[in-house]
């Protein structure tokens, strides 16, 4: 039976789902000259609050609420702090460009909110129902908030692939998780752990692995299930885009660890290869593919598929030391995007994208500081030295050495070199090239934009000389 | 005589094939209301694989929702999608034998499970509401709001989601439209509607009328 200590472990999900439905109500009931400040201000406090009760209620140790179906452990907690972190970021970045397009609406705040609920009780699913579930309330919000832009042909295309191979994904998955429990006659992710070696028919059993594998894989946006990411990235509005791209890649993680490690830790055997397969193909298909695409949005669309590969390469681990690695990346990663689409959105004004390359020619000469924080985002996705990017991309590399998987981490340095040119790409089209004459760069005036960009682009920098607290709290929840 | 239990997996095995052949035709019928017949035969075999399971609840559930209400909505959506009297009268015959396979199909799946309780075969696996000795209803009723309580009110978010994201996609405001203000018709004055004619009194008819004189109450 639930208690009310069941509710109490999910305080910082209750609070949310309370709190999105209040501003759900604010947003038909305030006057509408008020409307759009204090709905912005109100979801950065609700989502600032929500960072508050998760760090400050953390048990010590694993508890499960509402029999199992919920667990809350250190490896939830660090990856919430996170989504709701980059939520916020989304927030401020976004608010300029959506009012810029007419697109800043209620539900904008509310969709946000609710897909961030759904990372939440994904990464702390405790069975395979609520992994689903978690999914479906990430996704389904995620679809909406592609379409948000209704009268842009290339929103809605992008908003129809995203929803036809999401639900194909997640029929998959689906499918993959009924195998699994008719293998095992259970649903929870630690019975379910305890079952495999017992299970009288392991080859159901590595069917349904397969099918959850791919559905994780669509999730990350790994190849050869990456078709979505090159549209959906660039289709989207760019404020939606910058979320795309950085808590659904932490709830992904937290996914795949769930299914994999916990769930189907006793078939590592088998998911290992699996794994390193889609790194290799994440690695070569983003890294080569992003050398000849000449929209910033698609570069970084294939620069996401690479980067996945790297994460599985953390995960092929398959041991504390994988999955600290894994999880650092993803969240580096998460921080590198945001940024990296936050000078995007920054540049971005009332009828024109700041999304080909070219519009980034001689960005020096115009706005230096903007350049600068663009040249640091890329420099981090690329891997370079004393950037926070670099000791993400050594860490999985050196956990894939410690598996014994040398080849691995061979490709995946010979990718981060070929990776490398398009990134420099990019910082010398606006340090060496000449401005295009007739074109203007006006940065965005919104004060808090500029303010949190530039310490979203630093922390890529402190964080790279600085790791050591981030990385330990990291260990410490895959401890034990 | 038949044994019950070969013939109940024998009854699986079609329900099985129909459900999936079923699914096949949704896919591949080029003709709309063909497929949309497939899929009401897809969820009635689904339902039938589940009453085999002795899934009452969900089974019927399954047949009151989806066939009966969702799937009957989509068939006259599809229908009307392209309005000529003339197909519709046409289309009466065109769909008769697809309707009429359907229906037979489903007859016979009918009374296949009747068939199987008939013969009183065993469960197929384990039944947690027969083994806890309470109705397949009651089991569910209360596995849904204490064990899977927190799965059952995360459906429910997601449900609000999807209300959300349908209204936040579809609602437009329409400007120039020429809506009927129902409050301003109600508030409206007498004195704003009527207007009172003075006139003089009528002459008999040899003589010219007055001209009359207007005047605002």
């Amino acid at each position: 039976m639930p208690t009310f200590n069941d509710i109490l472990i999910m305080v910082p999900e209750f609070y949310l789902v309370a709190a999105a439905c209040v501003l759900l109500l604010a947003d038909a009931f305030l006057p509408a000259n008020q409307r759009g400040v204090t709905l912005h201000w109100a979801s950065i406090f609700v989502l600032i609050a929500g960072i508050y009760l998760v760090v400050a209620h953390q048990p010590a140790g694993t508890v499960t609420a509402f029999n199992g179906m919920f667990i809350r452990d250190g490896v939830a907690e660090i990856l919430k702090v996170f989504a709701l972190l980059c939520t916020i970021l989304v927030f401020i970045y976004a608010r300029p460009y959506l009012s810029d397009r007419k697109l800043l609406v209620g539900e904008f705040y509310t969709l946000m909110i609710f897909a961030v609920i759904g990372v939440m009780l994904l990464v702390s699913a405790g069975n395979l129902i609520m992994v689903y579930l978690g999914l479906e309330l990430l996704t389904l919000s995620s679809y909406a908030l592609v379409a948000l832009n209704r009268d842009s042909k290339l929103s809605s295309e992008a908003a129809i692939k995203y929803f036809v191979l999401g639900a194909l994904a997640s029929g998959m998955l689906l499918y993959g998780i009924s195998m699994v429990y008719g293998a095992t006659g259970t649903l929870d992710l630690v019975q379910l752990h305890d079952a495999i070696p017992h299970s009288s028919m392991p080859h159901l059993l590595v069917f349904g692995l397969i099918f959850m594998i791919i559905g994780i894989a669509f999730k990350l946006g790994a190849a050869p299930f990456h078709m979505w990411i090159p549209d959906v990235y660039q289709g989207a509005p760019t404020a939606v885009t910058v979320f795309i791209g950085s808590a659904p890649k932490l709830a992904a993680f937290g996914m795949a660890f769930r299914l994999l490690a916990i769930g189907m830790g006793g078939y590592v055997q088998h998911w290992q290869p699996m794994l390193a397969a889609l790194a290799v193909l994440s690695l070569a298909i983003g890294n080569l593919v992003a050398i000849v695409q000449t929209n910033l949005k698609r570069l970084l669309a294939y620069s996401t598929i690479s980067h996945m590969g790297y994460l599985l390469l953390g995960l092929v681990n398959a041991g504390p030391e994988g999955y600290s690695s894994a999880m650092f990346y993803a969240i580096s990663y998460a921080l590198m995007s945001t940024a990296a689409f936050g000078v995007i959105l920054a540049l971005s004004r009332a009828g024109f994208e700041c999304e080909e390359i070219d519009d980034f020619k001689g960005l020096n000469q115009r706005s230096p500081w903007m350049a600068f924080m663009m040249l640091l985002c890329m420099f981090s996705l690329a891997g370079v030295p004393p950037l926070f990017g670099f000791f993400a991309k050594l860490l999985v590399l050196q956990a894939a050495i410690h598996a014994g998987m040398m080849w691995l981490a061979i490709v995946g340095a010979v990718f981060a070199i070929i990776g490398l040119y398009y990134y420099l790409h990019v910082v010398k089209v606006m340090y060496f090239d000449k401005p295009v004459e007739g074109t203007e760069v006006r940065l965005q005036p919104d004060f808090t934009l500029r303010i949190a960009l530039s310490l979203n682009a630093l922390v890529l920098l402190v964080l790279g000389v600085y790791w050591g607290p981030l990385l330990g709290w990291c260990k410490q929840a895959f401890v034990g | 005589m038949i044994d019950p239990q070969v013939f109940q997996l024998v009854c699986f095995y079609a329900f099985a094939a129909v459900t999936v052949l079923a699914a096949l035709s949704v896919v591949t019928l080029r003709n709309s209301v063909h497929a949309v017949l497939a899929l009401v035969l897809t969820f009635f075999s689904t339902a039938c694989l589940w009453l085999l399971a002795e899934a009452e609840f969900l089974a019927i559930a399954l047949i009151v929702v989806y066939v009966g209400a969702v799937m009957v909505l989509f068939l006259f959506v599809v229908m009307m999608l392209d309005i000529d009297q003339e197909q519709l009268r046409e289309g009466f015959m065109k769909y008769l034998p697809v309707g009429l396979i359907v229906a037979v199909v489903m007859l016979v799946e009918m009374l296949c499970l009747i068939g199987v309780r008939a013969m009183n075969a065993q469960t197929m696996g384990q039944n947690p509401a027969t083994a806890a000795g309470v109705s397949n209803t009651a089991w569910l009723g209360q596995a849904l709001y204490t064990q899977y309580l927190l799965p059952f009110e995360v459906a429910a978010l997601i449900l609000t989601v999807g209300v959300v994201a349908a209204v936040a996609l579809t609602l437009r405001q329409r400007t120039g439209v020429r809506h009927q203000q129902a409050s301003e018709q109600v508030a409206v004055n007498a004195r704003d509607r009527v207007r009172i004619v003075k006139m003089a009194a009528e002459r008999p008819a040899d003589s010219q009328p007055a001209p009359a004189q207007e005047t605002k109450p």
